[in-house]
């Protein structure tokens, strides 16, 4: 044979749920719309005209107001709303990406080596992530909180150590069901040992519906960091996130509804853009829309 | 015939069932293959049928090691494989490889055919480098008849017949002796069939492979086989050159098998023999011959030993039945 016979591109099958994906209209949108906010977030604070953490005592509580660039209005110190929605949306992406980030890294090989493995092994590590789930998940935040005092980085550890507990029974299912089809006893006849069976045709092969539920974690997780910040165990002022802001917008709703309206709009976008997602994402990796 | 490669000895492969339900369940073991013994020439191809259900490719597999045997010995070139270490066992598998039943079942889909035919090579052969194990691929795939141009497609692409080539490739690619092909045409169309089975003989003669051929299809096994095994419920009833077998079926299972098989010339009035009943269970397999629930012939005698497998004649004919003498004349 020659080498310079042309070579015919396969298309994978992650190809064809990209291109499933990319023809859902609500997940198109959704994705443009979280990438607007997402960019508007990293960018933003930058080029717009006021800090975060600047108090400003002429224009307490002001609604918005394009002439002194409080696009949004201020706060009940002063401070401008519209950076301070934006520095909130990057804390709830950067807890989104992190908590997901350590649930799914976790989560996925706990779950592929317990169920490809299966028997003792498989019982007692299913049995810890049992226990695992019981223990109350405030208490387990306000103890580390106390103990440790309030830090952010904290906070992703104690969402990621909660969240990785269904990610590994989800991929363990898929691990037990993988695990009897013909092509990995087909890879155990090649010769493959356990942890490249388990790397090159378990995990590929269960990352569909992983992808689906990490769609779906990522506003669990906003919104989770979101409450613990409401009940003030999350950031620290000045800084903020979504929930403090909603928060405090709560208390001044009938003076200055503006101060809740816009977080909680922003807060609302972003979920419902992660839900479409999920469900776009869904839909182009189900087998059976083929 | 020349050396034997293979010889099993004896082969048990017990399945624990949980009888009943809830606490204190007695286990029970399901005889899937019960006491088989073969051997296989280099060169040969022997044919496994059986019914569904009889341990077929529950044998196959245990040969390879894919499932643990219970007891017996699997002897490949002279050493006993199935008390082999794990570790050792792997190198083994260089010589001995497997095409399955269903074509695209068997392919990851998450790799391109040519990762997916590499992989015996990557595992079994390490010290080849890419580009030698490129060649292998391209010289497995050009056997098999696929265009090398196909290399990066993915098994979705590809229809049954052209999945099942993948899957012979990939079980050529580390040059084995021996082949274990699991109704490797049942799942395919008949015109479709036709072709892969003259491949796999094509194969055979051009690289001298054994292949230990499993079917229920009687036709495709007496096209391509050089001997057959009759299996019923795990047990060996007959086992004979493909021409005794068909011409001359000892046992009464085999004879009742053979006469099933459709003729195809209308103007042939056929009546095959009727079996009655059900397989019955491995669970609780009869007594004695475990053929007698189901057998014309049986006799007292069928419940209370179970007969050997004993020499019908000097060609090494094999029949396992009190009544063959009898049921010949």
């Amino acid at each position: 044979m020659t080498a310079a016979v042309e070579q015919i591109a396969g298309r994978s099958l992650w190809q064809d749920a990209l291109r499933r994906l990319r023809r859902n209209r609500a997940a198109v949108m959704a994705l443009a719309v979280i990438a607007v906010i997402a960019l508007l977030s990293i960018v933003g604070p930058w080029a717009a005209p006021h800090p975060y953490d600047t108090l400003n005592y002429d224009y307490i509580a002001i609604a918005p107001n394009l002439a002194h660039g409080f696009f949004l209005g201020t706060d009940a110190v002063g401070r401008d709303l519209f950076v301070r929605i934006l520095y909130g949306v990057r804390i709830s992406l950067m807890v989104a990406l992190a908590a997901t980030t350590v649930s799914l890294t976790i989560g996925i090989v706990y779950g592929a080596v317990a169920g490809y493995v299966g028997g003792r092994i498989d019982e007692a590590m299913m049995r810890f992530v049992d226990v695992l789930y019981s223990l109350p998940f405030m208490f387990f935040v306000i103890i580390l909180m106390v103990v440790f005092g309030r830090n952010i980085i904290l906070m992703f550890l104690a969402l990621g150590a909660v969240e990785w507990l269904t990610m590994a029974r989800i991929v363990r299912g898929q691990a037990m069901s993988l695990k009897n089809r013909e092509f990995i006893e087909a890879a155990v006849a090649a010769g493959a040992r356990t942890p490249t069976i388990i790397r090159r045709h378990i995990i590929p092969n269960l990352l569909g519906p992983v992808v689906v539920y990490v769609t779906l974690t990522i506003p669990q997780v906003i919104l989770v960091e979101s409450f613990l910040s409401f009940l003030g165990l999350g950031v620290q002022e000045p800084l903020t996130s979504l929930g403090v802001l909603i928060s405090e917008g709560a208390d001044e709703m009938e003076t200055a509804p503006w101060m809740l309206i816009f977080p909680a709009a922003t807060l609302a976008a972003l979920l419902f853009s992660f839900n479409f997602l999920g469900d776009g994402v869904r839909d182009a990796l189900d087998p059976k829309d083929r | 015939m020349s050396e034997t490669i293979l010889k099993v000895e004896d082969l048990k492969v017990y399945f624990p069932v949980r009888a009943g339900g809830g606490w204190g369940a007695k286990t029970l073991p399901l005889k899937a293959v019960d006491g088989v013994s073969f051997s296989l020439h280099r060169g040969e191809t022997l044919g496994i049928v059986g019914e569904s259900g009889c341990g077929k490719s529950t044998l196959g597999r245990a040969i390879l090691r894919l499932i643990d045997p219970t007891a017996g010995q699997v002897v490949w070139l002279g050493e006993d494989l199935a008390s082999l270490s794990n570790t050792a066992m792997r190198r083994k598998r260089r010589q001995m490889q497997i095409i399955f039943q269903d074509p695209l079942a068997s392919l990851d889909p998450r790799l391109t055919i040519g990762e997916i035919i590499a992989e015996p090579l990557r595992e079994l052969e390490p010290s080849l480098s890419r580009a030698e194990r490129r060649v292998r691929v391209e010289d497995a795939m050009a056997r098999v008849g696929l265009l090398p141009q196909m290399i990066n497609r993915y098994p979705h692409e590809f229809s049954g017949g052209q999945c099942q080539r993948i899957g012979i490739a990939r079980a050529i690619v580390v040059r084995p002796a021996l082949i274990i092909c699991d109704e490797p045409v049942s799942a395919l169309d008949v015109s479709v069939q036709a072709q892969v089975v003259n491949l796999l003989m094509d194969l055979q003669r051009d690289l001298g492979l054994s292949l230990l051929f499993i079917s229920h299809d009687l036709s495709v096994v007496r096209h391509i086989c050089h001997r057959v095994l009759v299996l019923y419920l795990g047990c060996v009833m007959e086992l004979a050159s493909s021409r005794a077998l068909f011409d001359r079926p000892r046992h009464p299972y085999t004879q009742a098998l053979i006469s099933a098989v459709p003729i195809p010339d209308p103007e042939v009035t056929h009546r095959p023999i009727l079996l009655e009943g059900d397989l019955p269970s491995p669970l609780a397999p009869p007594s004695g011959c475990v053929f007698r629930t189901r057998c014309r012939y049986a006799t007292d005698k069928c419940a209370q030993t179970r007969p050997a497998l004993e020499d019908a004649d000097a060609g090494g004919h094999q029949v396992s039945c009190h009544h063959w003498k009898e049921i010949a004349s």
